[in-house]
C-alpha cells in the first residue's frame, strides 16, 4: 500500500544535499557524525546542524582499501572511502567531524580521516556499569562543548543544551512512533520501506522538518485500514547498523517471504532511548549515550534486555543477527545472542557478510532454509 | 502417481523419480551440471524417467532444489537443499538426527528434531576449504581422479597440512611434493585437513548420532571412512546418499501432489 506521507519523506530526502549546501552558504555550521555515541544535542546547542555521514555503500570501499586493510569491516572502509573520494555531500559540508573510540578499527581509521577534516575524537569508556565511566564520559561531553565553542565562536549554556535535548527527544519519539507501527499484525510497512525511512531521516538538517514528516507518516499509516494480507514470519533484525546500500540481507529476508518488523540496531531502535530532562544536561547526556547497548561494551547486558523487550513487543517469530565481516565485537557476541534467542525458543540465524553481492546465492540458501525450518 | 525431485548443484545435477504412494525410488540419474543448469536438470529428469519407464506426462509434480533450482522451468516448487537433504537423509536412514552434506560449493551440517524436521543448520562461509570443490582441486593437483584419490588416501599416512585456503594449500602441496612427500600421504593429509575444517562447524551444530553423510563424496567408501575417522564419529552413507537432495525434493513433491 502506498502512503502519501511516506513518498513525501522520500522526495524531500532527495533535496537534502542541496538544502545542506544552501544552509551552509547562509553561515550554518555543520557537524558530521558517524556513530550513535556522538551526542547530536551538543551540535544543536552550538547552533549547528548535526548530520549523519555516509558509510553504507560498497562503491567507496575500493578507494578505502588503498589505505586501509582489506580485512576490515565494510562500514569503516565505506565511511573512509566516501571521505577520501569526496562523494558524501554531508561530509564535504561538515565543518568538523565528531567521532568516538568505539571499536579499534574505527578509532585507528579516524586518525587517517583527521588528515582530511578537523575531527574531534571522543574517548568512549567501555564499561558502562562503572561509576567512573559515567564521570569520564561526562567530562568528554564537556570537552566536546568546549571544542565546538572554540571552533564556532559560540558559547553553549545549560539552557541551550536543555533545548537541544528536548528537540532531540522529540525526534527520538517520532522515530520510535514510526518503528512501533510494525508492532501491528500484519505490519503495515515492509522492512525495506522502514529501513529506507530510517536511513533517509538521518540526512535532514532541519530537525523540525523531519519530526513533522515522521509524525505525519505515523498518523496516516495508523489511520489506514488494515489490509489483512499475510506477512510471513516476523523477523527481528539485530547486530550491526544497516542502511541503504548495505540492505541486502533485509531484502533477501523479505524476498524469501518473511517480513522484517523490528530493527534492534543503532540505525533502528537503539536510537530511541531518550535523554533525561530532570538532571544537569551534560550528566544526562553522558548517562544516556553510555547506555547505548553496543557490542563494544563489556559486559553488554543491556542488549539482551532490549532484545527481550523487542521480541515480545514486536511479536517476533525469529531473530536474524547480522554481523559485518571483521566486526569482532558483534561477531564474538553472536554466540551469546544465539544462546539467548534459542533459549527463548525462537529460531536464530547469524549472517556474517559485507556490502558486496559476492555471497548473495549462498545467503539466499541460508535465509530460505531458515524460513523453511519454521514451517 | 509418480513425482520427481531434481537437484541441480554447483557441480552435479541429480534426479529421483518416486512412487508417491509408497515412497519407493523408481529411477535415479545424475550428470555434471556443466554450463547450463536448466539443461542439466532437464537431462537428468529425462534419464531418471527413462530408467523408471515413465514419460514426462506421467509426472504429477516436480520439486527443484540446489543452486540451479531457480532456473528449472518444470519445477512446481523450489525448496532449499538444506531442507531437501534433511528430508532425503531421514528417508534413507529413519533414525537420522544429523546430516553432513559435502557439496560442491559448501558443506552443511544439519541437526534434525526427533520428528525429522530441521532443527538448526550451519554452512561453511565463503572459503572453499572443506567443500567438495576443494577436494576435487587438490586431487587434480596430485593428478588423480576422485576414486584414485580416495584409494590413495586410504593407503597413506596423513601429512600435516596447515593451509585451508585453496590457493595456499596448492602451494603447500607442491612444496611438500618437491621435498619428496608421497602422493598417498598427501591425499590422506588433505582429507584429514578437510575433516578438521568440518569439525569447526560442530561448535554450533553438534554431531549427534545417527549421522548421515550425503553429497557426491558419500559414494566413496574410502573417503567416507577417512572423514568419519577425522571427525571421530560414525557416518552412515547409504547407497543413495549422493541423491539425498533430489530424493528429499521428490518426497516434498509427493506431499504437495497428494
Amino acid at each position: 500500500m502506498a502512503f502519501a506521507s511516506v513518498e513525501r519523506l522520500k522526495t524531500a530526502a532527495e533535496k537534502n544535499p542541496l538544502v545542506v549546501k544552501e544552509a551552509k552558504e547562509k553561515g550554518k555550521k555543520i557537524v558530521g557524525l558517524y556513530c550513535l555515541y556522538s551526542p547530536a544535542e551538543i551540535a544543536l546547542a552550538a547552533g549547528a546542524a548535526p548530520m549523519v555521514l555516509c558509510g553504507t555503500r560498497n562503491d567507496s570501499i575500493a578507494t578505502a582499501e588503498e589505505t586501509l586493510p582489506r580485512n576490515l569491516c565494510p562500514l569503516i572502509k565505506s565511511s573512509y572511502g566516501f571521505a577520501v573520494q569526496g562523494t558524501c555531500p554531508y561530509f564535504s559540508a561538515s565543518d568538523i567531524i565528531v567521532a568516538d573510540t568505539t571499536c579499534d578499527g574505527k578509532k585507528k581509521m579516524f586518525e587517517y580521516m583527521s588528515e582530511i577534516k578537523p575531527l574531534h575524537l571522543l574517548y568512549l569508556p567501555h564499561g558502562p556499569h562503572l561509576p567512573e565511566a559515567r564521570v569520564f564520559w561526562a567530562a568528554e561531553m564537556r570537552r566536546l562543548v568546549e571544542r565546538l565553542e572554540k571552533e564556532f565562536g559560540v558559547s553553549i549554556g545549560e539552557d541551550d543544551l536543555a533545548k537541544a535535548i528536548a528537540l532531540a527527544n522529540r525526534e527520538r519519539a517520532a522515530l520510535k512512533g514510526l518503528m512501533d507501527l510494525s508492532r501491528q499484525k500484519p505490519a503495515p510497512l515492509s522492512g525495506m520501506t522502514m529501513l529506507e525511512l530510517l536511513f533517509k531521516s538521518g540526512f535532514f538538517a532541519d530537525k523540525e522538518e523531519i519530526i513533522d514528516m515522521l509524525e505525519e507518516i505515523v498518523a496516516e499509516v495508523s489511520a489506514a485500514p488494515q489490509n489483512g494480507a499475510s506477512e510471513g514470519p516476523r523477523v527481528l533484525l539485530t547486530g550491526v547498523p544497516v542502511g541503504m546500500g548495505s540492505h541486502k540481507v533485509v531484502k533477501l529476508i523479505e524476498d524469501a517471504g518473511a517480513r522484517v518488523v523490528a530493527f534492534e540496531n543503532c540505525t533502528g531502535y537503539k536510537k530511541t532511548l531518550p535523554v533525561a530532562t530532570d538532571k544537569p544536561p551534560l550528566e544526562a547526556l553522558a548517562e544516556r549515550y553510555l547506555a547505548t547497548p553496543c557490542s563494544i561494551m563489556s559486559p553488554n547486558t543491556a542488549r539482551f534486555d532490549l532484545l527481550d523487550e523487542m521480541i515480545r513487543d514486536f511479536s517476533a517469530d525469529a531473530v536474524v543477527d547480522l554481523t559485518w565481516q571483521a566486526c569482532h565485537t558483534y561477531n564474538v557476541e553472536a554466540g551469546k545472542v544465539r544462546r539467548f534467542v534459542q533459549d527463548k525458543g525462537l529460531p536464530y540465524l547469524q549472517i556474517e557478510t559485507d556490502y558486496s553481492e559476492a555471497d548473495t546465492e549462498q545467503l539466499k540458501v541460508r535465509i530460505e532454509a531458515f524460513l523453511e525450518m519454521m514451517h | 502417481m509418480i513425482v520427481a525431485g531434481v537437484d541441480v548443484g554447483s557441480t552435479g545435477a541429480k534426479a529421483v523419480v518416486l512412487d508417491a504412494a509408497t515412497g519407493g525410488i523408481l529411477g535415479l540419474a545424475e550428470a555434471p551440471t556443466g554450463f547450463s543448469p536448466p539443461k542439466a536438470g532437464e537431462e537428468v529428469l529425462e534419464a531418471a524417467l527413462a530408467k523408471a519407464g515413465f514419460a514426462r506426462g506421467d509426472v504429477a509434480s516436480v520439486v527443484g532444489t540446489g543452486y540451479g533450482r531457480v532456473s528449472l522451468p518444470f519445477a512446481a516448487r523450489r525448496v532449499t537443499e538444506i531442507t531437501c537433504h534433511a528430508r532425503g537423509a531421514r528417508h534413507l536412514t529413519p533414525e537420522a538426527r544429523c546430516v553432513l552434506d559435502i557439496g560442491g560449493q559448501d558443506s552443511k551440517l544439519i541437526a534434525l528434531h526427533a520428528d525429522g524436521s530441521v532443527k538448526d543448520f550451519v554452512m561453511n562461509d565463503k572459503c572453499a576449504a572443506g567443500t567438495g570443490r576443494f577436494i576435487q582441486n587438490m586431487a587434480a593437483v596430485l593428478g588423480l581422479d576422485l576414486d584414485e584419490f580416495g584409494a590413495a588416501a586410504a593407503r597413506g599416512q596423513p601429512v600435516s597440512l596447515s593451509s585451508m585456503c585453496a590457493v595456499f594449500a596448492e602451494t603447500e602441496i607442491i612444496g611438500l611434493t618437491a621435498q619428496g612427500a608421497r602422493v598417498d600421504d598427501l591425499a590422506a593429509g588433505i582429507l584429514a585437513s578437510v575433516a578438521r575444517r568440518l569439525k569447526t562447524l560442530t561448535g554450533r551444530v553438534p554431531l549427534v548420532p545417527v549421522l548421515v553423510f550425503t553429497g557426491g563424496l558419500a559414494r566413496n567408501p574410502d573417503m567416507t571412512a577417512l572423514i568419519a575417522q577425522g571427525l571421530g564419529v560414525e557416518l552412515h552413507a547409504p547407497p543413495e546418499a549422493p541423491f539425498a537432495g533430489a530424493l528429499g525434493a521428490a518426497l516434498i513433491a509427493a506431499e504437495t501432489a497428494t
